[in-house]
């Protein structure tokens, strides 16, 4: 980016009449998004209950204008890692609740927090999130077998994404961004207790006077601390040798607990 | 107090498990079960994902069922050639156990099918028990002494073939009941979670005629083999035993046991089965209630394999 802006700055120099010219009628003011996470790796430790996370930014080039009008506006999103999900639909069944239908859908990012300067309508039209897939109702959501009926596949879209919002997975804050000066801000995100480990990426979308104009992002890794994470890669590593364990940890309670609490 | 479980990827509060914990090895300790069919349905009301909770449940019925074991052990009152026998069986039980779960879980029908079993057979058993305790407490009342039948009464059982002596029980049965009581047994502690002493005990004793000085030592000697095997596979194949779970589980358990041993002391017989079964039923009761309830949501959301996500 600061090449960019370097070589244009040459290239103006260079050819002022053109130059000026070419940056009024094309780029009267190219304005940019940086982010910077505090931290690029968040631990979840045993006693973690869900925690904020803090992004910030700035907007540069910003036009003191528009900026003094406070018609820039930026979304921030913290979007987790993408998985296959099954929805599944419970009927009655002599008089029993069962699953019977279910979908499957692709690459449903696990979780998708969203921060805001402003309420959605107040940003920019609807059909711009649309476009750039932007916010929890807009993501779009792949079925796995697109021949199933339109109707059916809409139905249980809506489900996942109101279970996602239900478990805390997919959330927004209108006002989490907030603007300190001119150009710095803030973006205040919530990471859910059953936040997904994995590789997060932390997006920022800039939209000046309802007009989208740039993005960028970060990425995040979320990842289980110390003892979780060993635990968890034991587990999953050498599975046999974890049962093992469990059973001998066990077998050693119940002989400790009866050598201390002698009843016989 | 929060503590997080790594398998289950979720926080739970430290102090339930552990009171959960204490009150199930609290009534283990007074009625002498080991008390996974109670543990595996709290963890499952308390939000553990059903398949996590199983695997667990038979993590922590070891820890319950060791320390009874050895004092049989120590004493000699096991029968080690039935347990054997039952062991095989319940090995074979618990490894087609281990399949249908999965198979299950895949097509999403794991909890429906758990809780169904619960029901039924928790609905059963408690009003088994109920009723015959009821009636022996009718009885003593009456001043008559309670009718036991008679030893030597022989049933369709003994007249099935491949007969085998099992000298510690003054035994000469077929094996067929005997691998067959295994497999069910097995094959519900890896579905359930549970031991499976609650309806081992009753068939040793009813069915099969082992006396009953073996017969505890002998049904815990094979739940806690059996167990292990489920534990292991199920961490083998699903990765679902959640060792902090169990540990917490376990801790409180042990603790409670002693406590519900000396309070079972000063009950008698009959008074004990009542409770027990009366507690027997209201957990099939409660899991009945979510099955025919209509649930807040119709939807639910799993991984590909049916796992949490």
């Amino acid at each position: 980016m600061r090449l960019a802006a370097i070589l244009a700055a040459a290239l103006v120099a260079a050819l002022p009449a053109f130059g000026a010219a070419l940056a009024q009628a094309q780029l009267p003011n190219p304005e940019n998004i940086q982010i910077g996470l505090s931290t690029d790796r968040v631990a979840i430790t045993a006693d973690f209950s869900g925690a904020d996370l803090t992004i910030f930014g700035a907007v540069e080039n910003a036009d003191p204008l528009i900026n003094r009008q406070g018609r820039y506006d930026v979304i921030v999103v913290l979007e987790g890692p993408a998985k296959p999900v099954v929805v599944r639909r419970k009927e009655r069944v002599l008089g029993m609740w069962i699953n019977l239908d279910s979908e499957t859908f692709e690459n449903v990012p696990s979780s998708y927090s969203v921060a805001t300067t402003r309420a959605f309508r107040d940003i920019a039209e609807p059909k711009n999130y649309k476009q750039l897939a932007l916010g929890a109702d807009n993501l779009y959501i792949q079925p796995a077998d697109t021949t199933d009926d339109p109707v059916t596949i809409a139905e249980f879209t809506a489900a996942l994404r109101e279970r996602k919002k239900a478990t805390g997975l997919y959330s927004e804050r209108i006002g989490g961004v907030q603007f300190l000066s001119a150009n710095l801000f803030r973006a205040a995100l919530s990471l859910a207790p059953n936040v997904p480990v994995g590789t997060h990426r932390a997006r920022a979308f800039l939209f000046r006077n309802g007009v989208f104009v740039k993005e960028t992002s970060a990425q995040l890794a979320i990842y289980k601390s110390g003892f979780e994470q060993t635990i968890y890669r034991f587990a999953n590593n050498h599975a046999f040798w974890f049962g093992v364990f469990a059973v001998g940890l066990a077998m050693l309670t119940g002989w400790l607990g009866r050598i201390i609490f002698r009843r016989d | 107090m929060g503590i997080y479980l790594p398998i289950a990827e979720l926080s739970a509060n430290i102090l339930v498990l552990l009171a959960m914990g204490a009150a199930v090895g609290f009534l283990s300790g007074m009625f002498g079960v080991g008390g996974g069919f109670l543990i595996t349905p709290l963890l499952i009301f308390y939000n553990i994902p059903p398949a996590i909770a199983v695997a667990t449940g038979a993590n922590q019925v070891i820890a319950s069922s060791f320390s009874g074991a050895l004092a049989h052990f120590k004493r000699g009152t096991l029968d080690f050639k039935l347990g054997t026998m039952l062991l095989l069986g319940g090995i074979v039980g618990s490894t087609l156990g281990i399949y249908v779960f999965a198979l299950l879980r895949a097509i999403g029908q794991l909890d429906l099918f758990i809780s169904l079993l619960y029901v039924i057979l928790l609905g059963t058993v408690g009003a088994l028990m109920m009723v015959e305790s009821v009636n022996a407490i009718r009885k003593s009342k009456d001043g008559a002494a309670p009718a036991l039948k008679k030893s030597g009464q022989h049933n369709w059982i003994h007249r099935l073939p491949l007969k085998m002596r099992f000298r510690a029980s003054k035994l000469f049965v077929s094996v067929i009941p005997v691998l067959g009581l295994g497999a069910g047994i097995g094959f519900l502690s890896s579905i359930m979670g549970v031991g499976g002493g609650f309806i081992m005990v009753p068939a040793l004793i009813y069915l099969l005629k082992v006396p009953t000085n073996v017969v505890i030592g002998t049904s815990l000697f094979q739940i806690i083999f059996v167990s292990a095997y489920t534990t292991i596979v199920h961490s083998t194949t699903n990765q679902t035993v959640d060792i902090v779970l169990a540990f917490v589980l376990m801790v409180g358990g042990v603790a409670g046991a002693q406590y519900g041993a000396k309070a079972g002391q000063k009950l008698r017989g009959e008074q004990l089965r009542a409770l027990l079964a009366l507690l027997v039923l209201a957990v099939a009761l409660r899991l009945a209630f979510d099955l025919f309830v209509r649930p807040n949501t119709l939807y639910s959301l799993t991984g590909i394999d049916g796992g949490h996500l």
